[in-house]
């Protein structure tokens, strides 16, 4: 391991400046990125701590009702904003399935996104919310979708000297519920083998008027299933709509087999989860779902 | 890269050199000689590194001895009250809820962030706190005791 150098600027922008300088990179929590600099993964002289920018430590619900959650800002302290967990029980849900209560005492929101891990737990959920994300640069800030974050296993879309500086979720949309699962071995600290994020809106009459799908470890990236999504559209939530839309993810995953699980059992959980937290956001919606 | 830490240790100001590569564990355990923390797995999934940073628990492997400048830090050092021992280690002597006593002084610091939060936790509440630390001797039965009566002992104590 070569020598190390700890920066902790207070503005977004000298952060820009001190990645700029080379062989740098953010630290949020540093539960990904402290292991993999000490196991020899990743070679870098200097870290750049963003914990001490205000803003991205901040969350807070904007005027149009919608939430800014800073970078930086750690699982705990997402999970106490009483506002958002109100608002979207959802993205505390899935913060609390990352590691240890240790963990989410340091690792955040932004590093999940940030470290591109297919499996990372809390990012579907926010895709599936049609969250964005703002980004600093040297030339100032910018945000896209945080689903165009994310380039391929452990890769981000970020330029060196960039970073992520919040992550912005709309309002929550009336007759809206949204639900991440995912399958793991043991109850805690594991990593998941293949999740799944849902999000559905319904429209007066009844029926399901939007809804998004992203997968968590069938794929390079957090996955959309656009054909899974389609289906759901226009249709009066029921088990069997519900498990036809599973089996449609389960055909658009892309898994890989490995120790974990096999490419069929990964595809079998999509079917499941998928299902599973579709009936999660029924029920969060106070449907009352014909039985199969 | 050697830079002085600033930080409180235990309630004591501290300043500290450490390399840049330390881990707020390394600052602990090598630089200043409090070995109470244990480095199991050096990554994160152990918990036998736990420390209060800021009052929450934390691991220790995995912060930078950077980060903890002007952060006050508590480690199974500065639990016991003088001679007297806290009531969730006095619980776990008595409930046989340390073997080895490798994992302990982890359990102990999530044991104590937990009560000092929640008063009367259940024991999914306890279970879930000690989550991110493993004991390979005991199994976890007679943690959980110990914290629960912890727990009893010290509202019954409090005023
Ligand atoms: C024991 C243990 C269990 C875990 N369990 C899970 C789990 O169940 N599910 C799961 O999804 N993850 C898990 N993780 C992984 C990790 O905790 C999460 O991915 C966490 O969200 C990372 O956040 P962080 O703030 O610690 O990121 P860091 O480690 O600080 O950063 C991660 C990466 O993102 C970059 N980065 C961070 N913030 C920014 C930013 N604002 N702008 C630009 N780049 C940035 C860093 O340079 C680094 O490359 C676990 C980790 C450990 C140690
Ligand atoms: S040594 Fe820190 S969690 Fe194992
Ligand atoms: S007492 Fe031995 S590991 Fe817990």
């Amino acid at each position: 391991m070569k020598p190390l150098a700890y920066e902790c600027p207070t503005t977004a922008a000298d952060a820009v400046a001190a990645l700029g300088r080379g062989d740098a990179r953010a630290l949020a929590g540093g539960t990904d990125l402290i292991v993999q600099i000490r196991e020899g993964r990743k070679s870098v002289g200097r870290v750049v701590d963003l914990k001490r920018i205000p803003e991205l430590t901040a969350i807070a619900q904007q005027p149009d009702g919608g939430f800014r959650i800073g970078a930086a800002a750690n699982f705990n302290k997402i999970a106490a904003h009483a506002a958002l967990a109100n608002a979207y029980p959802s993205v505390p849900n899935s913060g609390r399935l990352v590691g240890s209560l240790q963990v989410q005492n340091r690792a955040g929101l932004g590093g999940n996104i940030c470290n591109a891990a297919p499996s990372a737990d809390a990012v579907p959920v926010v895709i599936c919310l049609d969250a964005r994300a703002e980004i600093a640069g040297p030339k100032g800030r910018r945000q896209v979708a945080v689903e165009a974050l994310f380039a391929s296993p452990g890769r981000n879309t970020l330029a060196t000297d960039e970073i992520l500086v919040s992550i912005l979720l709309p309002p929550v949309r009336p007759r809206s519920a949204s639900c991440y699962l995912r399958f793991t071995p043991r109850r805690e600290m594991d990593i998941a083998i293949a999740g799944a994020g849902v999000w559905i809106a319904l429209g007066s009459d009844g029926t399901i008027e939007d809804s998004r799908i992203t997968l968590a470890a069938v794929a390079p990236v957090p996955l959309r299933t656009p054909m899974a999504e389609k289906a759901l559209k226009g249709e009066r939530p029921s088990h069997a709509l519900f498990a036809d839309a599973g089996r449609t993810a389960a055909r658009e995953a892309t898994p890989i087999g490995d120790t974990r699980g096999s490419v069929d059992y990964r595809r079998e959980l999509v079917a499941v989860l998928t299902q599973r937290a579709l009936l999660s956001c029924a029920k969060d919606l106070k449907l009352r779902i014909t039985s199969p | 890269m050697n830079s002085v830490i600033r930080c409180e240790i235990n309630g004591e100001e501290r300043e500290v050199l450490a390399d840049g590569r330390d881990t707020l564990l390394d600052l602990l355990r090598d630089r200043i000689g409090l070995t109470g923390t244990k480095e199991g797995c050096g990554n994160g999934n152990c918990g036998t590194c736990t420390v209060l940073f800021d009052g929450e628990p934390v691991n220790a492997c995995l912060v930078l001895a950077g980060e903890a400048s002007g952060a006050r830090i508590t480690t199974i050092e500065g639990i016991a009250h003088g001679n007297v021992l806290d009531a969730v280690q006095q619980a776990l002597i008595t409930h046989g809820g340390t073997q080895c006593g490798f994992c302990t002084p982890g359990i102990v610091i999530s044991a104590v962030a937990l009560l000092d939060r929640k008063r009367a936790p259940t024991d999914d509440e306890i279970r879930h706190a000690i989550a991110g630390n493993l004991c390979r001797c005991t199994g976890y039965d007679k943690i959980v005791e110990a914290i629960r009566s912890a727990a009893s002992s010290s509202r019954a104590s409090a005023p």
